[in-house]
Parts: C-alpha cells; sequence; structure tokens
C-alpha cells in the first residue's frame, strides 16, 4: 500500500486567507479616541446608527459634546459657526477640524484646541459646550451642521443623543428641548447592546 | 500533516554523502495561515460589531406658542402613568391619580422582566379587552422625575419596545401629588401605598 503524503499545498490557501485580511483591514476605520469616555444604558433594540450624515450630541457629567460625521461637512460647518460668532479660521485649522474627534469647547476656545496635539488635547479640560439660553451655542452647531449637511450631501441630518446612564435627566431634556426647538422630534438615543433575556 | 518532504524518501539509503542536494521549495504554510485567518476573524468581527446600537425616539411636536399646545383628551381607562424617581424607583399607576381603575393604584415596580414589564403585558391585555378595538390600545405616559437617570429612561423605553405598547409619551410636568408619591420613601410594605383615600 503507497503511503501517501499527508502534507497539503497551502500556498492558494495561503494567499486567499491575506487578501481578505488586506481587504479588512483596509475597510475597518481606526476607533478614534474618545474625548470623554461614556457609559451608554444597554437595550435590546438593535437598530444601527448609519455610518454617515450623523452628529452624535455625547452627554456626561453635565457636559455636551458635539460631532458630526463627514470631513466636508464638518469644514463647512466650521466655516458657519466661524461666521456667526466672527472667528476666522485657517484652512489649517479646518483640516484639523476635519479629522478631529468630538470637541466641548466654546467656539471661542476651540482654536487653542484645534493648536494642540492630538496627545496634548486630551489633557485638555474640555468645559463642555454652552447650552444655556444665553450663549447656545450648541443649538448653532446643530443648526450650522443641518445647513452643511444639506449643502453638501443634500440630505437631512440625523441627529443621535449618547448619555452616559447615571446623567440625569434634566440635562437629556435641556438637550432634548435643544433640539425640539429646530424642530428635530425625531433622534436616536444610542444605547450598548443587551441579549434580550436579562 | 506539516512535515517537510525532502525530495526523495530516502530511498537510496547509505549512498554517498548527498552533496548538492536539490533545495527543497516547499515552504510549511500551515503556520503562516493559520495565523492569517485568526486576523480575517479579528478583523471581521471588529468591524462589524463596533457599529453602536440605537433606538429611536420620536417626540411630538413642540410650539413655542403655549396656546397651541393643545391637550389631548384620552380614555382615562388605557393610560397608564409610569413615574421614574431617583435611585431606579418606578412607581406606576393606572387610569387617574384620584381615581385609579381597580388594582390600578400606585405601586411601586422593578424594572426588568419580572417587574414591570409584566405588569405592561397584563394591562395590555386588559386594556385590549377593555375596548375591543385593536387599534385602541393602551397609551403609557412616561413621567421622568428630574432626579432619575438617563439609564432609567431608556430602560422604559426599552420595555415599551418589547412589550410593543402602541402609543407611549413622554411628559414633564409633574402635579403636586405625583411628586409626593416619588419623594416619600415608602414604607417597609413595598406593596400598594395609595396616596388619595
Amino acid at each position: 500500500m503507497k503511503k501517501k503524503s499527508t502534507s497539503t499545498d497551502m500556498t492558494a490557501m495561503c494567499d486567499v486567507a491575506f487578501l481578505l485580511l488586506t481587504f479588512f483591514i483596509l475597510t475597518a476605520t481606526a476607533k478614534v479616541p474618545e474625548v470623554m469616555p461614556v457609559d451608554t444604558p444597554a437595550s435590546t433594540v438593535q437598530t444601527k446608527l448609519p455610518e454617515k450624515d450623523l452628529a452624535t450630541l455625547t452627554i456626561g457629567k453635565g457636559k455636551v459634546f458635539f460631532d458630526v460625521k463627514g470631513k466636508d461637512v464638518r469644514v463647512r460647518t466650521l466655516e458657519l459657526m466661524g461666521d456667526k460668532y466672527g472667528l476666522t479660521f485657517s484652512d489649517d485649522d479646518k483640516n484639523k477640524f476635519a479629522v478631529m474627534e468630538s470637541f466641548g469647547v466654546p467656539v471661542q476656545n476651540l482654536k487653542q484646541v484645534l493648536d494642540a496635539s492630538p496627545s496634548e488635547r486630551k489633557s485638555i479640560q474640555q468645559p463642555g459646550i454652552p447650552k444655556d439660553s444665553l450663549d447656545n451655542q450648541l443649538a448653532d452647531w446643530v443648526q450650522n451642521a443641518r445647513i452643511a449637511n444639506i449643502e453638501k450631501h443634500d440630505k437631512e441630518l440625523e441627529l443621535a443623543i449618547k448619555g452616559d446612564a447615571k446623567e440625569e435627566y434634566p440635562v437629556i431634556k435641556r438637550v432634548m428641548d435643544i433640539l425640539q426647538d429646530q424642530k428635530i422630534n425625531n433622534f436616536s438615543l444610542v444605547t450598548g447592546l443587551r441579549g434580550k433575556e436579562k | 500533516m506539516a512535515e517537510l518532504n525532502t525530495g526523495d524518501g530516502g530511498g537510496k539509503k547509505g549512498s554517498k554523502k548527498v552533496r548538492s542536494k536539490k533545495g527543497n521549495n516547499k515552504v510549511d504554510l500551515t503556520a503562516m495561515v493559520d495565523l492569517a485567518f485568526l486576523l480575517i476573524t479579528f478583523f471581521m468581527l471588529t468591524t462589524t460589531l463596533s457599529k453602536p446600537q440605537s433606538m429611536n425616539l420620536g417626540l411630538p411636536d413642540k410650539d413655542p406658542d403655549k396656546d397651541k399646545n393643545k391637550d389631548v383628551k384620552v380614555d382615562e381607562n388605557r393610560t397608564m402613568t409610569i413615574l421614574l424617581g431617583d435611585n431606579d424607583k418606578l412607581v406606576r399607576y393606572v387610569g387617574l391619580l384620584a381615581t385609579p381603575v381597580s388594582g390600578g393604584a400606585p405601586k411601586e415596580f422593578a424594572y426588568g422582566k419580572d417587574g414591570i414589564r409584566k405588569e405592561l403585558l397584563s394591562r395590555k391585555d386588559a386594556v385590549l379587552q377593555y375596548t375591543g378595538n385593536k387599534d385602541k390600545g393602551m397609551i403609557v405616559i412616561i413621567k421622568p422625575s428630574k432626579k432619575s437617570n438617563y439609564r432609567n429612561l431608556v430602560d422604559i423605553l426599552d420595555e415599551m419596545a418589547i412589550v410593543n405598547v402602541p402609543t407611549y409619551a413622554i411628559v414633564n410636568d409633574f402635579t403636586p401629588e405625583e411628586t409626593k408619591l416619588l419623594g416619600e420613601p415608602v414604607s417597609a410594605a413595598p406593596a400598594a401605598t395609595p396616596a388619595n383615600p
């Protein structure tokens, strides 16, 4: 009886495996470090958030951070905010802003954050975006992001609220009110995943 | 499985010292493939699972002009009011607070499967029997107090989704009686604590 060789030719398999590997590495997006980590409450609802045309309001410790997806939208939003508050941003600032993670400073202090290197940003104390009725920058950010998104993508911007589980309700309500003042009555609440049975 | 094939299968044993053995051009790729697939699995799972979950919430239109916000009148037999308090406290009553329907006096419940969900399910059936109309289901009014936190709100909205409550609303104004209901520590008996005789 002829002894069969047990070794297989792995070359083709290896080729395929690495091809797929390359694909997944390239399509994967690096996770941007969160300036303010929040613990989202769990829910059983399994709707995924859209990938683009989305603005996220992160709420934690009474502070609100703002983030909007899409580089072109971000740049346009910053331009509109600059116009509104009489600030000028250089092209360099805009480029930095386009790739920045979420932020939580008044627009007047935004330049400081932009000038800092990504590693330094973590150490900057970000007080949150002003949202009281006298200085309601949050509403302006939302408004301008919506305008920018319609200009760039011709689509209505979707809003998501990402709140910390321990956040007290009045703060959440305040943010919801700001959205409702702009007739945004439909938005998403970002939640963690929980199994069907608790 | 993975052994190197050394060209000739030891046929000429003991022959002269192999001088120029033909270089074996096969490399064992098993380990490499193992590693590649491990990484593939990793990247596949991280790309698809990292997308955050979300829950959709629609709120009714709010008119800045207070007078235009019309109060909607609903049948009290269909409503259940859920009050969210601090420290994960949850109180519900059915119907009006002054005149709750039978078994609907204010009572404290726990979050989750064995608490409020059972109650919601049984009430939902009861309301359907009462109206006899599929389109007129239960109405749940959620009132988060100032002390409640965001997790409570998401939890209760999640219950709405699980139980499939047809109509629910988040209402922010509290009557003094309701505040009392949440504020006062419920004494030893965790059962019904009727606020109004």
